[in-house]
This record gives C-alpha cells, sequence and structure tokens, in this order.
C-alpha cells in the first residue's frame, strides 16, 4: 500500500531530522547548526532568490551530463553487453573510470578544456556513465537463455529480440544502473563547481563557509541531496509505469 | 535378458503404415567432448503423438531443440513435412518446460507473441490468443501478469501461445513436470483430448513411463549418453477406451512395467 510506504519514509525522515536537531544542539561541533537553523537559512535563500539563480547554474552541467551519460551509457553497455569483442575493448575503460580518484584528474581537465562547463560536464559524466555502463551490459548479458529461445522459436527478428526481449529483461538492472549513475552524477556536479571554480550551489557552500554562515552551507548541501532524492523517485515511478508487472521491489530513497 | 519383454510387446502391435510429419536422420550431437547424441533416426507420425522418454542427461531436450532449429546437430539432418530444417521455423511452435514467458507482459501478450512476430494485426491477434486462452481454461486472466498466475496456469499460458500460432508441430518439452500430480492427470486428459481434435503432430518429452504411455500413439525409449534410440512402443489397444479406463488396461500396465524393466538397469 502506497500510505504504509508514504508513512515508513516520512518516519525515517522524522527520526533523521530530529537526530540532526538533537546534533546540532549539543553541539557536536561549532561548525554543526540545528536542522531548524538550516532551514530557516534554506527558506531565506529560496525566498531571496539566491537558490534559483544558484541551481541554474548547477543544473546545467548536471541535466547536460546526466543525459549524455544516460543514453550514450546505455547504448554502449547495450553494445557491450551483446557483442564481446567490444566487452573485451570497453569494459576495462569503465572499469578504471569508475575506479580512477577524480579529483586528481579535475587539474588535467581544467588543463585540457578550461574552467567552463566542457569540463563540468565532463566530470558528471565520469562519475555517473561506468556505473551505467557497466550495469547495463552486465545485465544484457545475463538475460535469460529461456526467453531469448522462445523469441528465437517463435521467429523473432534479431531487433525484436533485443527491444522486445532483451532490453525489458534488463530493465530492472539498467534502472538500478541509472539510479545510481545519476546520484553520482549529483556528486560529480557539486565536485565540479568546488573544484574548479565556485558557481551555483558550489558557490554557496565554498562562500558560507569562508564566512562561517554554517547553517546556510548545510542548506545547500540538504537542498542538492533533497532534489537528487526526489529526482531518483521521479525515475522509479517511470520506470513502474513503462515496465508494469516487471517489478521486484526496490529501494532507493 | 531385461529387453525381451519389450520386444513382445511392440511384436504384437502390428507396425502400422503411416506418414512422417518429422523425421530424424542419423543426427548426432556433440557438445565438445560429451557425446549427447550419436546417428539417431527417427520418425513422427502426421497427427499423432509421439514421447521421448528416458534418463536424466540422455539427450531429450537436444533433440528437441534440434527439431525446433534453435540448436544445429554436428551431423545428420531433420525433415518437417518434407523440407529441411535450417532453424526455426513457422511450421513448428515449442512448448518449454520452464514456461519462458515475459514477466513484464500480460497473458493476452504473452499468448499473442509468437502472432505478434509473424506480423499479425494487433486486433487479430487479440481474438485469437482470446480463443486458445479461453481453451486453455484461462479466461478472465487476460489481464493478469505472470507473476499472479499458478504454475499450472503460467504452463497454460505457454500451452496457449504456441497452440496460437497454429503450427504443424507441437513441441513440448516436459510441459507438466513443473505442476502438482492432480493438474498434470487434468493436463494429460487435455493432451489427449487436444491431440483429438487439433489435427497437430505431438512430440513430447517426459520422464515419466506412465505419463508416456497414458498420452502416447508412440513412444520412443533413449538410452544414455551416447543416445540412440532402443525402442519404439506404439500401443494399440486403448486408446479408444476412454481416458478414464486407460489406466486400467492390461496392456497399459504391461506395456508400463516392461519399460520400467528395461529402463531399471540404466538407473542406477
Ligand atoms: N549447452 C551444453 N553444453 C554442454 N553440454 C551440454 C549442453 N546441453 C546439454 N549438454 C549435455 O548433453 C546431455 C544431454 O542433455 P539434455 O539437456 O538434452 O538432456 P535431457 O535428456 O533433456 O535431460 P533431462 O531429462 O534431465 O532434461 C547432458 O549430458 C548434458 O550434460
Ligand atoms: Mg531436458
Amino acid at each position: 500500500m502506497l500510505n504504509r510506504a508514504l508513512l515508513l519514509k516520512l518516519l525515517s525522515a522524522v527520526v533523521l531530522f530530529g537526530a540532526w536537531e538533537i546534533a546540532g544542539r549539543i553541539p557536536v561541533s561549532f561548525a554543526f547548526p540545528t536542522f531548524l537553523e538550516s532551514m530557516t537559512a534554506l527558506f531565506e535563500m529560496t525566498m531571496n532568490g539566491m537558490m534559483f539563480q544558484a541551481y541554474s547554474e548547477t543544473l546545467r552541467p548536471l541535466a547536460i551530463g546526466i543525459a549524455i551519460s544516460a543514453v550514450l551509457g546505455i547504448a554502449i553497455g547495450l553494445w557491450v553487453g551483446l557483442n564481446s569483442f567490444f566487452d573485451w575493448l570497453f569494459s576495462p575503460i569503465f572499469i578504471v573510470m569508475q575506479a580512477a580518484p577524480l579529483a586528481a584528474l579535475i587539474p588535467l581537465l581544467v588543463l585540457a578544456y578550461g574552467i567552463g562547463l566542457t569540463s563540468k560536464v565532463i566530470v558528471v559524466c565520469i562519475m555517473a556513465m561506468p556505473v551505467i555502463v557497466l550495469n547495463t551490459s552486465g545485465a544484457v548479458r545475463n538475460t535469460p537463455e529461456s526467453i531469448k529461445e522462445m523469441g528465437q522459436s517463435f521467429l523473432a527478428s534479431k531487433t525484436s529480440i533485443l527491444l522486445r526481449i532483451v532490453i525489458p529483461a534488463a530493465s530492472p538492472v539498467i534502472f538500478a544502473g541509472l539510479r545510481l549513475g545519476i546520484s553520482a552524477g549529483f556528486i560529480g556536479a557539486i565536485l565540479a563547481e568546488l573544484k574548479i571554480t565556485p558557481t551555483g550551489v558550489g558557490d554557496i557552500i565554498t562562500y558560507s563557509r569562508s564566512i562561517a554562515d554554517y547553517p546556510s552551507m548545510y542548506a545547500a548541501i540538504f537542498s542538492i541531496i533533497l532534489l537528487a532524492v526526489l529526482f531518483l523517485n521521479l525515475l522509479e515511478k517511470i520506470e513502474k509505469v513503462l515496465f508494469k508487472g516487471n517489478q521486484r521491489g526496490y529501494v532507493s530513497d | 535378458m531385461a529387453m525381451s519383454p519389450i520386444k513382445e510387446v511392440t511384436a504384437q502391435t502390428t507396425p502400422m503404415e503411416f506418414e512422417s510429419a518429422v523425421s530424424v536422420r542419423n543426427i548426432s550431437k556433440n557438445y565438445g567432448d560429451v557425446e549427447a547424441l550419436r546417428d539417431m533416426s527417427l520418425e513422427f507420425p502426421r497427427g499423432q503423438l509421439t514421447s521421448l522418454l528416458g534418463p536424466s542427461g540422455c539427450g531429450k531436450t537436444t533433440l528437441l531443440k534440434i527439431i525446433a532449429g534453435l540448436l544445429e546437430p554436428t551431423s545428420g539432418q531433420v525433415e518437417v513435412n518434407g523440407k529441411t530444417v535450417s532453424g526455426p521455423g513457422k511450421d513448428r511452435a515449442f512448448v518449454f518446460q520452464d514456461f519462458a514467458l515475459l514477466p513484464w507482459a500480460t497473458v493476452i501478450r504473452n499468448v499473442a507473441f509468437g502472432l505478434e512476430m509473424r506480423g499479425v494485426a494487433a486486433s487479430e491477434r487479440e481474438a485469437i490468443a482470446e480463443k486458445y486462452i479461453k481453451e486453455v481454461g484461462l479466461a478472465g486472466f487476460e489481464q493478469s501478469y505472470p507473476h499472479e498466475l499458478s504454475g499450472g496456469m503460467r504452463q497454460r499460458v505457454g500451452l496457449a501461445r504456441a497452440l496460437a500460432v497454429d503450427s504443424d508441430v507441437l513441441l513440448m518439452d516436459e510441459p507438466f513436470s513443473a505442476v502438482d500430480e492432480q493438474t498434470r492427470r487434468k493436463f494429460q486428459e487435455d493432451l489427449l483430448n487436444l491431440v483429438q481434435i487439433e489435427n497437430k503432430t505431438f512430440i513430447f518429452v517426459t520422464h515419466s513411463i506412465e505419463e508416456a504411455v497414458y498420452v502416447s500413439d508412440q513412444i520412443a525409449i533413449l538410452l544414455p549418453r551416447p543416445s540412440r534410440v532402443s525402442e519404439i512402443i506404439r500401443p494399440s489397444s486403448f486408446r479408444d477406451k476412454g481416458v478414464d479406463n486407460i489406466r486400467r488396461d492390461p496392456e497399459y500396465l504391461d506395456i508400463v512395467d516392461n519399460i520400467w524393466a528395461s529402463l531399471r538397469g540404466y538407473v542406477e
């Protein structure tokens, strides 16, 4: 039931925020504001338009990077999963990419692509794409042999087998990869703004830290997490609509 | 020797003249070093049900998939209606042991899958699918998803899907092994009716001696790897005595005993 799930989500939110509030009041550290202080700061920054301006900057590399990672990542993943030669050729690249210490690569990216949008988009892609590619290719490789044989025996063409059997069967794992990739992309977008040039939400974080306005800093961090959670929920809704009957119970939030 | 009683039974049943729908000619199949089938030949009479009976791992599924065109034989060939098989075709439909339903598709879409792949228009294929869903006793479940059905119901969906494409030859790989005994008996009776009303050739893989004797016009007994046909039995007298009397018929009981006697040696 929706109500029960919603109730549990609300309950866990209350517990989390309660703990935050208490930790802020003790306080654990002078640099750790309470939940209510942070929310007040968030409210103020929303009302004076600062948040919207920040997000108009941050969302650009984020949206572009995630769109590229999703489309290209799934395409490459399908390709790699269906063809053992491309698997051999490309899989190592994405495994290395996933393991690479991104912070160490950023100076190189800046050197090559400057401090503009391109570098930030690339950071988002490096964070988001590998897990999407690897999940997609793994899922495609693991399509149950029996339903592929079923397709063949009922005269499905190669394209039909891909579109009507392989992709739907892989979709739960592809979507799981998308969720992981998108969360990583959010991290990448903020990381890019902290490490390349402080703009958008990254600027709020950097600036408010430098003037010791910790409530604003945590408000900015909180807002990006909230946005990520909302976006992942939306993705789950899309998946449910697209592949009804394929639900096997997911937890993303 | 344990073989001799079967020979007698086959001798009693005078070999009938029949037309073959499917001919398996000198088929061998190796999986790497494993020799699954060796030089196997077998005829499947049109409009009848032939069972492939043999111990686990003797190559029944392999043979069925070769007939279906899903596997290439290492040597030899299969003919269906006089044409050599080179891949899956419209003349054959497969019922899978593990159902092989699409979990994200409703019953009606699963049943219509084969028709859809053949390019039948949506309204027409739904009408056909509905008809076969009714025929297998699943009316009312058209919009259900496979995970909402019992194992027996899922198998009926697989059967309806194979019937819907209206192929000459129905290949069934242990279709009743995943259902309980009562359902199984019901399925066996239904299958006998199906053989009567549908003018199709059935090739039926089973582990169960009783099931094979109960449903078959012809039973091919396969011996373990490398597999070959050891006996062909054609029960003759009890087929038209009605579904309720078969299991009491002396010939039925004799054949079951004799098959067990000849297979017993391979089970240990
Ligand atoms: N893909 C494969 N690769 C290697 N060996 C295989 C493969 N498929 C089957 N075999 C071997 O071929 C033999 C026949 O297998 P098959 O599945 O046809 O047996 P079966 O008679 O259907 O058995 P069961 O009654 O248990 O289903 C087995 O011994 C198996 O080990
Ligand atoms: Mg088998």
